[in-house]
């Protein structure tokens, strides 16, 4: 399982930094929704992997196996303010795409009346 | 238990759903409301920064948990200094946002702004890492949408690179706090002091890495070479009361580098060894030079006070890097220099730009109220460059001073006597294009001279300037606030046993549920 997991996150992580370094929005933000999934992952595994174990710990009784539920927390946290943050990108990607017909995400190489010397 | 301490969390969370949703097509309401906002927030974190000025350390329990359970907002005096620093900031950024009419270029630039003021005042609150993460994304999720006030083609993609930028900041924090909690089991600052030190010094591959990628992402945040490549193109086409309000962004880097470098993992921890003297002290020295050449290079007047930026950054994080109380007493002196003078620049950029064709640094025909936008410019970029008589001055001298006693100071003198002088040309070459060589471009037939700049927004510029002006003339106390602000981050017992000790629900194991 740990095998599973570990290579899970690295994969994840692998395409999710080829795909930003494409450089062109729609890629990057699939890259980054792909980070997300990683780090998500991570952040769970972080507690820790059991499996079958109840989030509580039961007094008196030792040795039980249980999970942290913390890590759950978190995880929970960061997909929402991941997604809301996607959706955002999104937007605002579109914007940039449809008022300025690029998708690159570099600053352009010559803009308008910039660079120009006199 | 006293409530204050989350008030400047609470106080904009309030004021910006009520702008939204009651004021929302009343541009003059807004205004009202978030100039009240803002103001009572000056008093609040005041009030917050006297309580603090003795020594006490605040702690409020949210929903009454203790600490290693729940989450806790702690009021030293760092904290308390940096969110009156905050307050006073954004009054100014709000009053030029008004007189320059940037509120009501787009639609909710008021809320935004609270909302940004929200996460601001909150990171510097907070003494949870994942509750920072939390307030992290309140204020970018903000300033992603302040970012992008007005629209424009130009801008919406500058937007697009920041708004990236920061998801994958964002990524990198969360990578820090998963492999934080897996070596350690908390997340809270205090708590994580207490455990880091018990670890073991042969196993310690996983802390150090965690160190190592929550210095990364705090170093994205305060524009550290090389990390710093999404500050030009942002700040430089972010409408300007944002880009001045983002002064204080690049500090929240600053303020977290400082207070997790020397609670979490202090200077002489074993554990990471070498890790702020080796590389954080390079990083922000290169910083330095890259901003000093950039202001040289600068082909706009916008760029060359990004750059700027990035130059009063690095010397910042020299100063920080150097971790002894007397270094950090000095980066708190030059960061509340560095914030003002920056944000003091942006509006002026803002003032020429608006009645310029643009901002290249070529002559043109003189803009209008050129005499005082030009005096205003003179006596910021003084102050930014670190001439005599403005603080500036007072903040680079207490830097090389506090470098004396260290290894670095040969560094340290280079670097910053070498960038000050090429920052100092990179202005007055700026200036006297802008300014002074207008006078001989004639204006063209037909060419009609634009309205000045408006009374508030001059009052607005005047009063970052003014601030500026008292930072110097009250150096001596300040510097020696600093120095006991400093002295209490180097002595963390107190705060730790503050918040751990601290009774509250769940603090004794025994009570069993609830």
């Amino acid at each position: 399982m740990e095998l599973l997991v570990a290579s899970a996150i690295g994969i994840l992580t692998a395409a999710g930094l080829y795909l930003v370094f494409r450089l062109r929005t729609f890629p990057v933000i699939i890259g980054i929704s792909l980070l997300t999934y990683a780090v998500n992952i991570f952040l769970f595994a972080s507690g820790r992997l059991t499996i079958g174990g109840a989030p509580i710990l039961q007094k008196g009784v030792e040795g039980v196996i249980y999970s942290d539920p913390l890590p759950q927390a978190l995880v929970l946290t960061a997909i929402v303010i991941s997604f809301g943050m996607t959706a955002v990108v999104v937007m605002i990607a579109l914007g940039a795409y449809l008022g300025g017909d690029d998708d690159g995400v570099n600053d352009p190489v010559e803009p308008a009346g910039e660079g120009d010397k006199p | 238990m006293s409530h204050w301490i989350i008030l400047p969390v609470l106080l904009p969370a309030l004021v910006a759903p009520f702008i939204v949703l009651a004021a929302r097509y009343h541009i003059g309401i807004q205004r009202v409301f978030s100039v009240a906002g803002v103001v009572g927030l000056i008093v609040i974190a005041a009030g917050l920064a006297w309580q603090a000025s003795d020594g006490t350390i605040t702690l409020y329990q949210l929903g009454d948990w203790a600490a290693p359970f729940g989450i806790v907002l702690v009021g030293d005096r760092l904290s308390t200094l940096m969110v009156l620093l905050t307050a006073v900031l954004a009054l100014m950024v709000l009053l030029y946002a008004i007189g320059s009419g940037w509120d009501d270029r787009g639609r909710h630039f008021h809320a935004l702004f609270q909302f940004q003021l929200m996460g601001i005042m909150g990171a510097f609150l907070t003494g949870d890492l994942f509750n920072l993460f939390v307030f992290f994304e309140v204020l970018l999720i903000a300033s992603y949408g302040l970012m992008i006030h007005s629209g424009g083609n130009v801008r919406l993609r500058a937007g697009v690179q920041y708004v990236l930028f920061n998801l994958i900041g964002s990524t990198l924090f969360l990578f820090a706090l998963g492999s934080i909690y897996a070596e350690t089991g908390t997340l809270n600052m205090a708590d994580l002091a207490q455990r880091v030190m018990a670890i073991d010094p042969s196993e310690t591959v996983g802390i150090r890495v965690a160190a190592v990628l929550l210095l990364l992402v705090f170093a994205i945040k305060a524009a550290l070479v090389p990390l710093h490549f999404w500050l030009p193109s942002s700040y430089a086409e972010a409408p300007a009361p944002v880009a001045a309000l983002f002064a204080i962004m690049t500090k929240v880097g600053a303020y977290a580098i400082i207070r997790v470098y020397t609670m979490i993992f202090p200077p002489d921890l074993e554990v990471t060894a070498g890790l702020q003297s080796d590389w954080l002290l390079v990083a922000a020295l290169v910083s330095l030079a890259v901003g000093a050449a950039g202001v040289l290079a600068a082909g706009k007047l916008d760029r060359l006070v990004t750059f700027s930026v990035i130059g009063s950054m690095g010397m910042v994080m020299v100063t920080i890097s150097l971790f002894t109380p007397e270094s950090t007493a000095a980066a708190l002196y030059y960061m509340v220099h560095s914030t003002f003078a920056a944000a003091a620049l942006f509006l002026i950029v803002d003032m020429v730009k608006s009645s310029r064709a643009d901002l290249r640094l070529v002559a043109m025909p003189s803009i209008a109220g050129a005499v005082l936008v030009s005096a205003l410019f003179f006596t910021a970029a003084i102050a930014m460059a670190g001439l005599p008589p403005l603080s500036g001055f007072l903040g680079k001298l207490l830097v090389l001073q506090a470098s004396f006693p260290t290894d670095a100071v040969a560094w340290v003198f280079g670097v910053v006597l070498i960038s000050s002088l090429v920052n100092v040309v990179g202005f007055s070459r700026a200036g006297s294009i802008v300014f002074w060589k207008a006078k001989s471009v004639p204006r063209e037939e037909g060419d009609v001279l634009l309205a000045p700049p408006s009374t508030l927004s001059y009052l607005a510029v005047g009063g970052l300037i003014g601030l500026l002006i008292m930072h110097t003339i009250f150096a001596g106390p300040i510097h020696s606030y600093m120095t006991t602000t400093s002295q209490q981050l180097y002595a963390p017992e107190p705060y730790i046993s503050t918040v751990l000790e601290t009774p509250g629900k769940l603090s004794k194991p025994k009570e069993g549920d609830h």
